[in-house]
């Protein structure tokens, strides 16, 4: 028997941040303007203890001001929507829920659109849209995939994906009736961009990913739990129906976050929380954690890629975690057929 | 073997409980609607028997008699309408769930399991209504999971995975797992269904031990009326959600009471053990 230890959690947690690090120094490096490793993380370690002075202003602009804030970006959308991914997982018992394929991120976009129409300037408008947005998704995903008071498996997969498919067809509507209006372009709202800054403060949006995370985490045991049986859970004591409405919650928030800065990337959501689990287990007090630095590590990748392979052009970094994503579903799909 | 297991079950039980009954079930009654308001669609009760320890009853009865409403309600996991449920003297519904988690184990018909256990991953889950939010196994957690395991013969399959095991393997595992809770009450809903007739008498066989031996008390829902008579001290007998007999199995299988509930030609045989056989009469 090898039950999770708090030294193996933090272990893990490390060699991924380590990774997340080495991921962050090779994005800072890619780009126009050349910097060497070395100038990076010198600057990045003056920038830290907050001696700019000791910085060159080009290199303060290209890291500081240019490349950072994405890359930084990338980690709060990838960190969200991995958690976000492997909590839906766990809620409606499904290995393959996952925010993109069961329209939470088409309905957070589609709050989000909403909210830039009816009130442009208001503060944090478009996050708290994104987060209804995603809440209503869910919601209706959830009802129209029981068949006889029960959760099924494959009807709820396909309302999720009948109602992404409704719900981008309703993005393009507004987003062809409304084209003279400052919404962002529609490939950001369908495939997932982080060119555009956010119009919030970053710290802000942090905090709640980790309010979020922290919630999810806090029900990890019992998740496990929930895994195996929910009736099961009940028994041995878990509270299920405080426990589902924890994760419903904070993962709706953790998707509404992501989509409100980065439009609906997918698959980050079923890729990620998969491979964790391949990797080191299925144990929830690990599986979080890891999903949300491996989220954090694939939209970095992915973004640098993106930003790079066809340079000056770049892609949508949605259109990268659909091409790594896209198979990976059919893989399981298949696999659990079998 | 297994002695802290052992300790862990008899400390459950609060001293001078030996004496009295261990489960006493009085005039509970249960009704289930499809809705708040529409009639109930179901009842059950009201049932009253007691339960003491080192005895193992079989709660037997035809489909949609109610046996498995009447272990969920034994459970603590619905609220009687009427009557008291009481183990060791306390209300069962009354109890905290995780205490009573630490006294009740219900083995379940199983549900799916959505991503791969291995068998001791899933053993120690038992010991989850022993623990903080968040905490993690301790070394007794492990030894205690590790003695449910030798308790019913399964060590060897320890590091395996939970879905590549045969049914009475499952079976085994899944009753590893209660005694890790270290309950006075043990409650297994169907557990011989799917298991061929080896694995049947085999898991039956364990369960006396574990009455006996061990301290618990076992309440079993079977369809095994053989199985039943052979191995349990007390039978309860249900049907159309009505509690019919309580009693040994000599007293309580009756032809032609058995015969009209199950609606079957049935005939008993007394065996010189003492225990009725049930067969199926030439009706030709």
């Amino acid at each position: 028997m090898r039950p999770l230890t708090p030294r193996r959690l933090f272990w893990i947690c490390a060699v991924l941040s380590a990774i997340l690090f080495v991921a962050v120094v090779i994005s800072l490096r890619m780009g126009a303007y050349p910097i060497s490793v070395r100038q990076i993380v010198m600057t990045l370690f003056n920038g830290a203890l907050g001696r700019r002075d000791r910085i060159r202003s080009e290199f303060w602009l290209v890291v500081f001001g240019l490349r950072l804030p994405r890359i930084a970006l990338g980690i709060l959308v990838g960190a969200s929507l991995a958690t976000a991914g492997a909590g839906f997982q766990a809620l409606l018992r499904n290995p393959l829920a996952d925010p993109y394929v069961l329209g939470v991120s088409s309905g957070a976009a589609l709050g989000a659109i909403l909210s830039l129409t009816v009130a442009p300037r208001a503060p944090a408008a478009i996050q708290a849209a994104a987060f209804a947005g995603a809440v209503a998704t869910i919601a209706a995903v959830y009802f129209l995939g029981r068949r006889r008071g029960q959760l099924d498996s494959s009807t709820l997969l396909l309302a999720g994906i009948v109602t992404a498919s409704f719900l981008s067809a309703v993005i393009m509507f507004l987003m062809t009736m409304l084209s003279g209006r400052d919404l962002r372009g529609m490939a950001f709202w369908l495939m997932g961009d982080l060119a555009a800054p956010p119009s919030v403060d970053l710290r802000w949006l942090y905090l709640l990913l980790i309010i979020a995370i922290g919630s999810i985490y806090s029900t990890s045991s019992d998740l496990n739990l929930i895994l195996t049986g929910e009736r099961e859970a009940r028994h041995l004591g878990v509270n299920v129906d405080r426990v589902k409405l924890v994760v419903y919650v904070a993962a709706s928030l953790l998707t509404g976050l992501a989509v409100s800065v980065s439009g609906a990337i997918g698959y980050v959501g079923l890729l990620v929380p998969h491979v964790m689990r391949l990797l080191f287990g299925s144990d929830y007090r690990l599986l979080i954690p890891a999903s949300a630095l491996g989220g954090a590590i694939l939209i970095v990748v992915a973004d640098t890629l993106a930003r790079t392979v066809v340079a000056p052009t770049e892609l949508p970094v949605g259109a990268m975690t659909a091409l790594a994503g896209a198979p990976v579903f059919i893989y399981l799909m298949r696999r659990r057929g079998r | 073997m297994s002695t802290l297991a052992e300790s862990g079950a008899a400390a459950a039980i609060a001293p001078g409980a030996a004496a009295g009954p261990r489960l006493k079930v009085e005039q509970a009654s249960y009704a289930y609607a499809a809705t708040d308001r529409s009639a109930p669609e179901f009842t059950l009760g009201p049932v009253s028997f007691e339960a003491r320890q080192h005895e193992l009853i079989a709660i037997l009865g035809p489909n949609a008699s109610g046996k498995s409403t009447l272990l969920r309600l034994l459970a603590g996991l619905h609220k009687p309408l009427s009557g008291r449920i009481e183990l060791e003297g306390m209300e069962i519904t009354k109890i905290d769930a995780r205490l009573r988690a630490q006294r009740i184990a219900l083995v379940q018909q199983e549900s799916e399991m959505l991503f791969p256990l291995r068998v001791w991953e899933y053993v120690l889950q038992g010991r989850y209504p022993y623990g903080r939010r968040l905490r993690f196994e301790t070394p007794e957690d492990c030894l205690l999971g590790g003695n449910a395991l030798a308790q019913v013969g399964v060590d060897e399959l320890r590091d395996r995975w939970m879905d590549q095991l045969s049914g009475g393997e499952r079976q085994r595992v899944i009753l590893a797992r209660a005694l890790a809770q270290q309950p006075s009450l043990l409650l297994l809903d169907e557990p011989t269904q799917h298991l061929d007739i080896g694995s049947k008498v085999e898991l039956l066989r364990r369960l006396r031990r574990l009455a006996t031996e061990m301290r618990y008390t076992v309440l079993v829902v079977t369809h095994e009326l053989n199985l039943a008579a052979e191995f349990s001290d007390r039978i309860v007998l249900m049907h159309k959600g009505k509690c019919l007999r309580v009693g040994v199995p000599a007293d309580v299988y009756d032809p032609a009471l058995l015969e009209e509930i199950f609606e079957a030609p049935l005939a008993v045989e007394m065996r010189p053990s003492g225990r009725p056989r049930v067969i199926l009469r030439d009706n030709r």
